[in-house]
């Protein structure tokens, strides 16, 4: 049977064919789905995880224990789990492991782009480049066999593209795995110096038979065509490469990390020019230059910024371009903004209003940095807000305590706020944080996480308390406050930052888009009343709007959270709560 | 058969996602090769969002470059203007007349541009249409989507009207069916 899959759906059918027991990984765009579809199939069991370092250590566990185990993260996320990839490394696996790390070129969702390939390189692991949903499937599979073949872990990268495009693929049946009976073994399994310096050893034997073995695989492919241009590429680019030139030669990379050098050189003699098609840096075009094979363009083409296209090659290589036509006057942008009835934005107005200096972190709160609220100075990556506090308010001392926040959402704080707080106590902070329990993990599409007391499968389970967290971190001024009420918020954060003592306030309010959070009848605006003083305009909502010196209400957007109502003088808004 | 490409463009929220499923749906029937792409994530929160859709006998890329596409269907006017240039020559662009306004407008830092449909219509085959009455007609705003892929079964002649009605009924939840299927016929009924 054929269906159209998601590249994640494919990696998650991929998971199931192959026998895959264990799944844990940390929500991230673009590879959530591959953890939400693997959770879809009974005979897979899959977690969220509080972040990608605990969600790698459990599935090496699980490895160890037997099993076929995964992880999927986005490319930032490999950096939390950086730690114990590179010496899981070292250690090998028993059950096949495999890790599926998602770049995103062109930054859709993402604080950076940062190509994973390096990661593959540097830990000297297997990686694995799957240009559709079909291969994706089929990557998964050969990953485990290479994982169990050469004792490693094995990578697979994905992109944006890759995970979030969908084509045919034939569904096929699951192959049972026994587990692998566990022995203890410590100078494989204990990486402490005198068996990590063994150990490291095997990698590098590891790495030689893996470099042979990248030179026979199917997974390196040579489409031969049109000699003139040959190209060398993987992934996404591969389909763009056969778009704009169809009839040329292709050497297709589905093994990105080692490269074959042979196969290489050979396919570099049948073509008169080479050219490299990869996105973001050039890791084949150097590991070609490296090993002397000539390449006549790559980098120099394409750059190493964002995603390519079938017209970005055209354009680099000479080749016409479709006409085109132009709308000749300015589109103003349609940046991402908070959704109207937000828990964020109260809060987002009044540290605008109090003109803090907010140290930010990853989230839906991120939007709280676009205008007209322009609330946020900094972000940087998951939990820094808290450090970030810390170190800025060490350095300018208590004058600045007094007018600057940290702000982490619930599932950022699980993943790796807890450590900052316990910094905030242990070194005698005086700095304020604001944990936003929008009670969902909102910005990757509405995940559980440890404080919602649910499971990825919905069950029921222990919720863990923020404030119980950070009470026993030894913070002891915690409280908790509704952004709903912007007046209750402002008195709250005005008090605490006063304070000479760390303090985390709690501003809880679920999510607007949670299914049991019910939306209010659309306010409206009488114009009578209305004197057009843009008041409710600063709440940055997209359901009002201003034209002819005064406000008015989408009632296809709105959804009566009243905030607006809360910040006009003249009572200009009807049909709000308790009206 | 050459591959066709179809753009799906609008507001985060819109639906635009639904359509693209449903339009999948119908040319997988078709026995199509079938490809789409879309991109999850920050676009969800009232950004702009672009769904590709490319069908054929084999579909490589999964993208559709400036213009590539046969079809643009466009949920939102401002959104028309952004991807015309994505329209290939001979190609048609299918917009809503829904107008959303962008945070840059909300604040008044940037203007919403005037007449779009007319200064479109100088330089492409444009189908303009009131989706958001009809979907309203049909019984609900959120129908907007299925309303908008009626007015697009019309103009994909080759594709015969039975092979959407099953799309939809496979597609839509059940306690949803009796509206979509009006807000179809009122866009293939196509009152322009």
């Amino acid at each position: 049977m054929k269906k159209l899959l998601l590249g994640n759906q494919a990696v998650a059918r991929g998971l199931y064919e192959a026998g895959c027991r264990f799944v844990s990984s940390y929500p991230g765009t673009p590879s959530t789905e591959i953890t939400e579809f693997a959770a879809g199939y009974d005979e897979v069991y899959a977690e969220w995880a509080p972040n990608e370092k605990v969600a790698v250590e459990s599935a090496v566990g699980a490895s160890l224990a037997g099993a076929r185990s995964f992880c999927a993260m986005k490319h930032v996320g490999f950096n939390v789990a950086a730690d114990p990839m590179f010496t899981a490394s070292y250690n090998g696996v028993n059950g096949g492991m495999v890790v599926c790390v998602a770049d995103d070129p062109g930054m859709h969702s993402s604080q950076n782009e940062q190509d994973s390939r390096h990661y593959a390189i540097a830990a000297k692991l297997p990686m694995l480049e799957p240009s559709d949903s079909r291969e994706c499937r089929d990557f998964v599979k050969a990953a485990y066999e290479i994982s169990e073949a050469f004792d490693t872990p094995a990578l697979l990268r994905t992109c944006t593209r890759v995970a979030h495009s969908q084509c045919l693929v034939e569904l096929h049946d699951r192959e049972e795995h026994a587990l692998k009976p566990y022995e203890k073994n410590p100078r494989k399994n204990v990486a402490a110096p005198a068996n990590a310096v063994l150990r490291h050893a095997e990698v590098e034997k590891r790495l030689d038979a893996l470099r042979e073995y990248a030179e026979t695989t199917g997974l390196n492919r040579v489409e031969m065509g049109d000699t003139q241009i040959g190209f060398v590429t993987s992934g996404t680019c591969y389909l763009y490469v056969k778009e704009a030139f169809p009839t040329a030669s292709v050497l297709k990379i589905g093994l990105v990390n080692p490269l074959p050098v042979r196969l290489i050189r050979d396919f570099r003699e049948k073509v008169d020019r080479l050219i490299v098609v990869e996105e973001l840096d050039g890791v084949i075009e150097r590991h070609l230059r490296m090993n002397g094979i000539a390449v006549d363009g790559g980098k120099d083409l394409f750059g190493c910024q964002g995603e390519l296209s079938q017209n970005k090659l055209r354009r680099a290589l000479g080749v016409a371009l479709p006409d085109t036509r132009r709308f000749d006057e300015a589109v103003p942008g349609r940046p991402p903004v908070m959704c109207p009835g937000c828990p964020h934005r109260g809060l987002f107005t009044v540290l605008s209003k109090l003109k803090l200096t907010v140290l930010g972190d990853i989230g839906c709160y991120t939007l709280g940095s676009g205008a007209p609220l322009n609330a946020v100075d900094s972000v940087l990556c998951m939990g820094a807000s808290i450090g970030m506090a810390h170190g800025f308010t060490k350095i300018l001392g208590a004058e600045a305590a007094q007018r600057s926040v940290a702000v982490i959402g619930d599932s950022t704080f699980m993943h790796s706020g807890i450590t900052g707080v316990v910094n905030l106590a242990y070194n005698k902070s005086i700095a304020t944080v604001l944990v936003l329990d929008n009670s969902i993990t909102g910005m990757t599409g509405h995940q559980q996480n440890p404080t919602t007391g649910l499971t990825l499968q919905n069950e029921p389970t222990c919720a863990i308390r923020i404030e119980d967290v950070c009470r026993a971190a030894g913070i002891e001024r915690v409280r908790v406050v509704d952004p709903q009420d912007m007046a209750a918020t402002e008195a709250a954060i005005r008090e605490e930052i006063a304070a000479d003592a760390p303090s985390v306030i709690i501003v809880r309010r679920p999510c607007m888009l949670l299914k049991y959070v019910k939306a209010k009848p659309p306010l409206r605006i009488d114009p009578d009343k209305c004197k057009g003083c843009r008041s409710c305009m600063k709440v940055g909502c997209p359901a009002i709007r201003f034209t002819d010196k005064k406000a008015s209400v989408d009632p296809t957007l709105c959804v009566g959270c009243g905030l607006c109502e809360q910040m006009c003088k003249f009572g200009a808004f009807e049909g709000g709560e308790g009206k | 058969m050459k591959t066709t490409s179809i753009m799906i463009v609008g507001v985060g929220g819109q639906g635009t996602l639904l359509a693209s499923k449903l339009l999948g749906n119908v040319l997988i029937g078709q026995g199509y090769d079938v490809k789409l792409s879309e991109v999850h994530g920050m676009s969800q929160r009232g950004g702009s969002v672009v769904t590709y859709v490319r069908y054929g006998d084999a579909v490589y890329s999964p993208i559709v470059d400036e213009g590539e596409a046969d079809y643009i269907l466009s949920f939102e006017l401002l959104e028309s203007a952004r991807w015309i240039s994505y329209l290939k020559e001979g190609g048609v662009l299918l917009t809503n007349t829904q107008k959303t306004w962008p945070m840059p407008v909300i604040t008044g830092a940037a203007a919403y541009p005037e007449d779009i449909v007319e200064k479109l219509s100088a330089m492409a085959d444009v189908r303009a249409v009131d989706a958001l009455s009809l979907a309203e007609q049909a019984g609900s705003p959120k129908a907007v989507n299925v309303v908008l892929i009626g007015v697009l079964s019309r103009l994909m002649k080759d594709i015969p009207e039975e092979a959407w009605t099953r799309a939809i009924e496979e597609t839509v939840p059940a306690k949803f069916l009796e509206l979509n299927r009006k807000a179809f016929a009122l866009g293939r009924e196509g009152k322009q």
